[in-house]
């Protein structure tokens, strides 16, 4: 169940939403921090959890400057653990063949700085973490892939999984569904860049470049973009394909290689997904009624501007709704504040709504 | 090496499915899997269907494994799910943990291509749930079969995707539903247009990838019929040849041939796409190297 427990216990004068004592679970928010400075930025507009990686594969934003190393980790678990907010290590790729010493090695190192918990995909490693460190919490990653309860409760019964984090294909109600028939308490996408296929099921990006999130921790990665002018056009190339194509005044929004424009029976347009984020704010009332117990914000690899925008914007909703559940609704400043940092400015429901599938 | 022929992953007819596996009970492949694995909403045949058919080519001598549905969403998936897990009498491939769940301690399982068993630590986990067989996720190299192969556990058989274009991603949402600007719930059943897919094709006219339902499949064709030697000298147990609407029969003997130590027949002109084989030498996948 979700943790009224824990939002009750935080220092008074350290966080402005304990002011008020909401009577039924509210939904904690966990904020991405790709850096140092994203972390302190998170923290300070009231994350419950920010979430990090490490600078290596281990992680699913292996990004060229982004992510920690073990000074920059435990400044950042001093940080927020004085504000009283919790640290997360995501471990979240795939050790190929004999590589797992290396991703155990950022197991031991989370145990050793005192990390919350870690998010974990793959079950080798949730072995040896169960095994090694038993008082270490284990976060199902998004990357599992777990769609369903059955899923969910086998990888609790193995490995005392504390949290499941749902991938983003199910409806509100097939979510409320797993709720009900799991002891897991539930992580959900709210906002941020949207993946359209299941995570840690898509191999699209290693097809077309060689590395993919589950093997190295990225998707259409930056070394493999090329950018064409060709008079008034602009060309946008992964490893030699042609992504997209703009016109003049066109906004030119990077090539992730399933957000592109493509031809299918000679009509062209997005065939797999828009350029758009997922904004599942107008779902809040029903995400907390269904007892979901943490809502996740997507974009490590987003600046710490975002972070902050996007961080304060959630945690004065969630705050809004626990203060007067019945009263909720999005004031306009919420609203333009998401969209002015929304991924190519438009937003959806994703497959929270049916229409969208 | 045994030969198998994966799942068919397109929508056919109900005659065409059943054309189609009345060749392969006298086609020279030696274990079967049989079931819809990519949408629930498609019912040409039904489970006692499948389970009816699985008998036949059982009768046949095929070796029949009941391959379970990728993507599980729903209470629905979930019942259909059990009864698969339950039904007694074939093995059954798992292709995602809700149905390890319901196989593990009761029976033995195979762990299908979608289960993400990328290192050693994960495949001796599966051995001891109960899998016999798993089958190598499609994104890795022959590099990382070697290190997987010596650390195997005892009593797991390999097997490994060799032809057939390549089942990439999965998505709740439908892009064949999507390409007709119709809702996921009411598809109308288009992907039966497409007997192997929907091509997707850049704007500058290269074929790219195949939609296939919720589905996304390479355009080009996964072929390894040029590396079965090294398949063999890696003690692969099972190379896994994934359907297509024509010639297929041809190609299952092709390959006979070829994992004999003969030289088959060239495939080129029975592929529906050029092929590639990048992943086997760690490369992109859309690679061909020769």
């Amino acid at each position: 169940m979700p943790s009224t427990v824990l939002t009750l216990c935080k220092p008074k004068t350290l966080r402005a939403r304990a002011r008020f004592k909401p009577l039924m679970p509210i939904p904690e928010l966990v904020c991405p921090a790709g850096n140092l400075p994203s972390l302190k930025t998170a923290v300070d507009n009231g994350a419950d959890w920010v979430y990090m990686g490490l600078k290596d594969e281990t992680n699913a934003r292996n990004f060229a400057g982004l992510n920690f190393d073990a000074k920059s980790a435990s400044e950042g678990l001093r940080y927020a653990h004085a504000a009283g907010a919790k640290m997360l290590l995501a471990i979240n790729t795939f050790p190929q063949g004999n590589a797992a010493p290396r991703w155990q090695r950022a197991i031991d190192e989370a145990a050793s700085l005192g990390i919350d918990a870690v998010i974990l995909a793959d079950a080798g490693l949730m072995r040896y973490a169960a095994q090694r460190h038993p008082q270490l919490r284990l976060h199902l990653s998004v990357q599992t892939s777990a769609t369903n309860y059955e899923a969910i409760n086998f990888y609790h019964e193995h490995f005392g999984i504390s949290r499941a984090v749902l991938p983003r294909v199910l409806s509100l109600a097939q979510v409320a569904d797993v709720i009900k028939n799991t002891p897991v308490p539930i992580e959900v996408f709210g906002f941020g860049s949207l993946c359209v296929m299941v995570e840690g099921r898509c191999a699209l990006s290693s097809y077309v470049t060689g590395e993919s999130p589950n093997t190295r921790g990225v998707c259409s990665p930056a070394k493999a973009v090329r950018w064409e002018k060709h008079g008034d056009t602009l060309d946008a190339r992964l490893n030699g394909i042609l992504i997209d194509r703009f016109a003049a005044g066109e906004n030119a929004g990077y090539p992730t290689l399933c957000k592109g424009r493509f031809d299918v029976e000679d009509e062209t347009y997005y065939a797999i997904e828009e350029p758009s984020s997922l904004n599942a704010m107008a779902l809040l009332p029903e995400l907390a009624k269904i007892g979901v117990a943490a809502i996740k914000i997507e974009g490590r690899q987003r600046s710490p501007a975002y972070v902050a925008a996007v961080t304060r914007i959630w945690r004065e909703a969630i705050d809004s709704y626990a203060k007067n559940p019945e009263r909720f609704s999005i004031q306009p400043d919420w609203a333009s504040g998401l969209a002015r940092v929304a991924e190519g400015q438009q937003h959806t429901l994703g497959a929270y709504h049916r229409k969208w599938k | 090496m045994k030969l198998s022929l994966g799942p068919v992953l397109y929508y056919w007819t109900r005659e065409a499915l059943l054309e189609f596996y009345a060749g392969i009970a006298d086609s020279g492949v030696d274990i079967v899997y049989l079931g819809e694995v990519v949408c629930s909403r498609r019912h040409n045949l039904r489970q006692d269907d499948w389970l009816g058919l699985a008998r036949d080519l059982s009768a046949s001598g095929k070796q029949v494994v009941l391959s379970s549905q990728a993507l599980i969403e729903s209470e629905s998936d979930l019942k259909a799910l059990r009864r698969i897990a339950a039904n007694g009498d074939f093995t059954v491939e798992a292709n995602e943990m809700g149905a390890v769940r319901l196989l593990s301690g009761r029976v033995p399982f195979v762990a299908g291509p979608h289960l993400n068993v990328y290192n050693n630590e994960t495949l001796a986990w599966f051995a001891e749930l109960g899998a016999t067989r798993f089958v190598l996720p499609l994104e890795l190299s022959c590099d990382t079969l070697r290190e997987l192969q010596a650390a195997r556990p005892a009593g797991m058989q390999t097997e490994v995707f060799a032809y057939g274009r390549m089942p990439l991603a999965f998505s709740a949402r439908c892009f064949t539903a999507r390409h007709h600007n119709l809702p996921k719930d009411d598809c109308q059943f288009r992907c039966l247009d497409d007997a192997d897919g929907l091509a997707l094709r850049t704007r500058d006219k290269d074929e790219f990838l195949t939609l296939n339902g919720i589905q996304t499949q390479s355009a080009l064709v996964y072929d390894l019929s040029e590396s079965l030697e090294e398949l063999r000298g890696l003690e692969v147990d099972v190379v896994r040849l994934s359907p297509q609407s024509k010639n297929m029969l041809p190609i299952i003997e092709s390959f006979r041939e070829r994992c004999a130590g003969r030289p088959g027949a060239p495939l080129d002109g029975l592929r529906v796409a050029p092929p590639c084989n990048g992943y086997w030498y760690g490369a992109p996948g859309m690679e061909y190297r020769t």
